[in-house]
């Protein structure tokens, strides 16, 4: 066998309290798609940030075609042939898309040669781009294209993918795994990150599955079977929530004609909006992200008023309503945004259970707070969806993404709503720990709430929803029956492919 | 048209000296800002330059010597902003603040002793016999080196933030600093860099108002003008070009109505003394409204904290 590209041995990083990685060691030959699969916290981000020289690694090696390689930050992986997709956090909405990519560059040419470069890649992979728009204005996918682009640009050995599909259509996907594939034709080895076990199997060589910092086992995704490999991820089988069949009561929820536009800048205005949501129903939402998620949220929990007659809540009109005046009629929300949005975040969790729950709790006595309550309320919360913290009166913020998730759904689901709107209620949350929610969200329903949830997994809308409706550029499609859906109508649904080629 | 006692030409020659301290101090911030931080110290760095500048002319005969004291001056104080803001991560809002508080305080200490006395004055410059043209001569040909300096600043401030490598990594470094961490530059060192820059041009424009405008040293003698250059920045959308036009009509003001107020004409003082205020921010808040376009919004990292972690 030759020399692997990359080899890593004995890999060691811990932080305060955690150890990311123990003894991490796997290794991914040239021209090879080498899976790296985990659950939220396995710690696969802290893996990849040693081999991008974001983060030094405390023991252990790394070999790069049998050179032993340390990189001491991004530029020197950079120029050692590596490049990487960020998942997030690595664009800039006030640049345009030449100055994007420019600045993952090593040595950019002039802009002008620049622009015509990422012309031509973007041509000859199928990924059409405009250079001088600013990346504010792109959609999600669009977006992935300039990180996709700013890589291959610099011809790397290695390209790294930290969840790439999580944004994407069906549609896209397929795109982006044609241009991969393509890549990897060429000799292109990639790193491919995901806890999506289906696109693993469709398209890597390889995979490592770590689990709490260490090294589970290692397996050929096309011989394994999603089952075992999930078994493998999770440590435990996973319980799939069952939807339960139950009757369909009164329309909870109508919104008619809505149009609305949207507060900020980069936002996507709310064109036409018609639904129906019934009591019992679960209405799945789909649609890439930001193609009017955020503004579907903030117009139904009460945060951007509307005409009045155009949300009726029990047939009587609502939409010139306040978020707090629609919790009194049982229209409760929560919004993606954990820290910040749904929750303060150097407020205790008692405090910010009260702030949402106060009305409908009766924490509040003649403007004096009954914190007693508020903490009962809090610890009831922590209780039933197992929220993993000290106490109640631990600031939010302290809370890992998926615990302060747990707790910020189930606070609004223990208030007992009549129509409860959720938007990606699972995001960030461990595979078990999701699948409680989900479960709550069907119990929910089953015990004659409308629910609505905006997600963009569509693993997850498939699983729960009676119905589905997909957002695209503000406009909802038709609401349809759930099952039977195909994932081609669901992509054409979705909006399709938004004008991307395939790879020739 | 009739301008009555107020000669047209005088009064733009001289709004152009009147503008220059604000033109410096908002060029300077301008810069901090775009790289995502928030100094509402201007006012403080100003009159600490105006201060020091001052007593360095007055110890050295050369206000040559006292302009490169007064940017320096103000630059050391930017650079505690910069520590305390950067490094241990306080406030900047109140930081800000209290660099201002601080400013004003310590400038009234060290100017005790100065108070009275007076500069030799710099020359103007005049380019071979131009400055004799009409009209054009006295507004382009026969100012101070500074007026043509804070000029050529706004000139490159505008090509380094629109076509230097560095100045798309400061202005990234404004709009995402996760982003701009996570693809490996230095968000704390290019924070330092535009702090000491806005602070340098902050002291040379107080250092031009103790010796060029005024000149002599008075207690609080920047009267506000560091947080009219904090709002045309904002009001300015961050681009330098419009900074120059908010400086100038600024200023253009300030000197129009104490012409006005000379001449006599009957409008209530207090009137004329808050037009420059009033019309700069009104004219800047028309321009700067329409529905905001992604690129006249505020740098999205502007006055948080940045913490690497990971």
């Amino acid at each position: 066998m030759t020399t692997p590209l990359l080899q890593v041995e004995g890999l060691t990083k811990a932080y305060p309290g955690v150890i990311a990685n123990d003894d991490v060691g796997f290794s991914i030959g040239k021209g090879t798609v080498h899976a790296l699969l985990g659950e939220n916290g396995a710690g696969k981000s802290t893996l990849v940030k040693m081999v991008y020289g974001l983060v030094r690694s405390d023991q252990g090696e790394m070999r790069f075609d049998g050179e032993v390689f340390s990189p001491a930050s991004p530029h020197e992986a950079r120029s050692t042939g590596i490049a990487m997709v960020f998942q997030h956090f690595s664009l800039f909405d006030a640049l345009d898309v030449a100055e994007n990519v420019a600045l993952g560059m090593e040595d950019p040419p002039p802009m002008r040669t620049l622009a015509r470069q990422i012309q031509d890649v973007s041509e000859s992979y199928g990924l059409p781009l405009n250079p001088d728009r600013l990346v504010g204005d792109l959609s999600a996918g669009e977006r992935q294209r300039v990180e996709i682009i700013r890589c291959l640009l610099q011809d790397p050995k290695l390209l790294i993918m930290d969840e790439p599909t999580s944004v994407l259509t069906p549609q896209e996907v397929e795109i982006l795994f044609q241009t991969l594939r393509k890549l990897q034709s060429e000799g292109t080895s990639i790193l491919y990150i995901s806890h999506k076990l289906e696109e693993i199997r469709t398209l890597c060589d390889a995979a490592t599955i770590l689990r709490l910092g260490k090294v589970v086992g290692s397996a050929d995704p096309k011989v394994t079977s999603a089952r075992d490999l999930a078994a493998m991820m999770v440590g435990e089988e996973l319980k799939v929530p069952a939807a339960r069949d139950h009757s369909l009561g009164d329309v909870a929820l109508r919104v008619d004609g809505l149009s609305v536009a949207s507060p900020g800048a980069f936002g996507t205005s709310l064109k036409e909006i018609s639904l129906e949501l019934r009591k019992g129903e679960v209405l799945g939402v789909g649609g890439v992200a930001g193609n009017g998620q955020d503004e579907l949220l903030g117009v139904l929990s009460g945060e951007i008023k509307s005409p009045a007659a155009a949300i009726l809540l029990d047939e009587k009109p609502v939409g010139q309503l306040g978020p707090v005046e629609r919790r009194a009629l049982g229209l409760l929300a929560a919004p993606e945004e954990r820290l910040g949005h749904a929750a303060a975040p150097d407020m205790s969790l008692s405090e910010n259970a009260a702030l949402s729950g106060w009305l409908r709790k009766g924490m509040v006595n003649r403007n004096i707070v009954d914190w007693k309550k508020a903490r009962n309320f809090a610890s009831e919360v922590i209780s039933t969806f197992d929220v993993r913290t000290p106490g109640t009166e631990v600031p939010a913020r302290a809370l890992s993404g998926g615990n302060l998730q747990k707790f910020v759904v189930g606070r609004e689901i223990l208030q007992s709503p009549e129509v409860l709107v959720v938007n990606q209620p699972t995001w960030g949350v461990d595979a078990s720990a999701a699948a409680a929610i989900r479960q709550a969200l069907l119990d929910l329903a089953a015990a004659g709430a409308a629910v609505l949830v905006i997600s963009q997994d569509l693993d997850e809308l498939m699983e729960i929803s009676t119905t589905f409706a997909a957002l695209n550029e503000g406009r909802l499609s038709k609401v349809r029956p759930a099952q039977g859906l195909t994932i081609d109508e669901i992509g054409m649904m979705m909006g399709g492919a938004h004008g991307m080629e395939v790879a020739s | 048209m009739d301008f009555g006692s107020i000669n047209p030409v005088l009064l733009i020659a001289s709004l152009m000296v009147a503008s220059t301290p604000i033109l410096l101090a908002a060029i300077g911030e301008l810069v901090v800002e775009r790289s995502g931080v928030l100094n509402l110290g201007v006012e403080g760095m100003m009159i600490v330059g105006a201060v020091t500048g001052f007593i360095v002319t007055v110890e050295t005969q050369s206000p040559a010597l006292g302009f490169i004291a007064g940017a320096l001056g103000a630059t050391l104080l930017s650079l505690v902003f910069g520590v305390l803001t950067q490094v241990f991560l306080s406030n900047q809002v109140a930081t800000g603040l209290g660099l201002t508080l601080f400013g004003l305080g310590i400038s009234a200490l060290m100017g005790q002793e100065y108070a009275q006395l007076r500069t030799p004055t710099s020359p103007r410059w005049e380019f071979f016999g131009l400055d004799e043209l009409p009209v054009i001569g006295p507004i382009a040909f026969n100012q101070h080196p500074l007026v043509y300096l804070s000029l050529i600043l706004v000139i490159f401030v505008w090509w380094f933030l629109k076509t230097t490598r560095s100045g798309m990594i400061l202005r990234a470094v404004g709009e995402n600093h996760d982003a701009a961490h996570a693809l490996g530059y230095s968000v704390i060192g290019t924070r330092f860099a535009a702090i000491a820059f806005g602070g340098a041009c902050a002291g040379l424009g107080g250092a031009f108002l103790s010796l060029v405008i005024v000149p002599q040293w008075t207690d609080g003698m920047t009267a506000g003008r560091g947080w009219i250059a904090l709002a045309i920045v904002v009001f300015a959308s961050w681009k330098a070009g419009r900074v120059l036009l908010g400086a100038y009509l600024f200023g253009g003001i300030s000197v129009l109505q104490l012409n006005l107020q000379a001449a006599g004409i009957a409008i209530p003082v207090e009137l004329l003394s808050m037009s420059p205020y009033l019309i700069t921010i009104l004219v800047l808040v028309i321009i700067s409204s329409g529905r905001a376009s992604a690129s006249g919004q505020a740098p999205a990292s502007l006055g948080r904290a940045f913490h690497a972690s990971g």
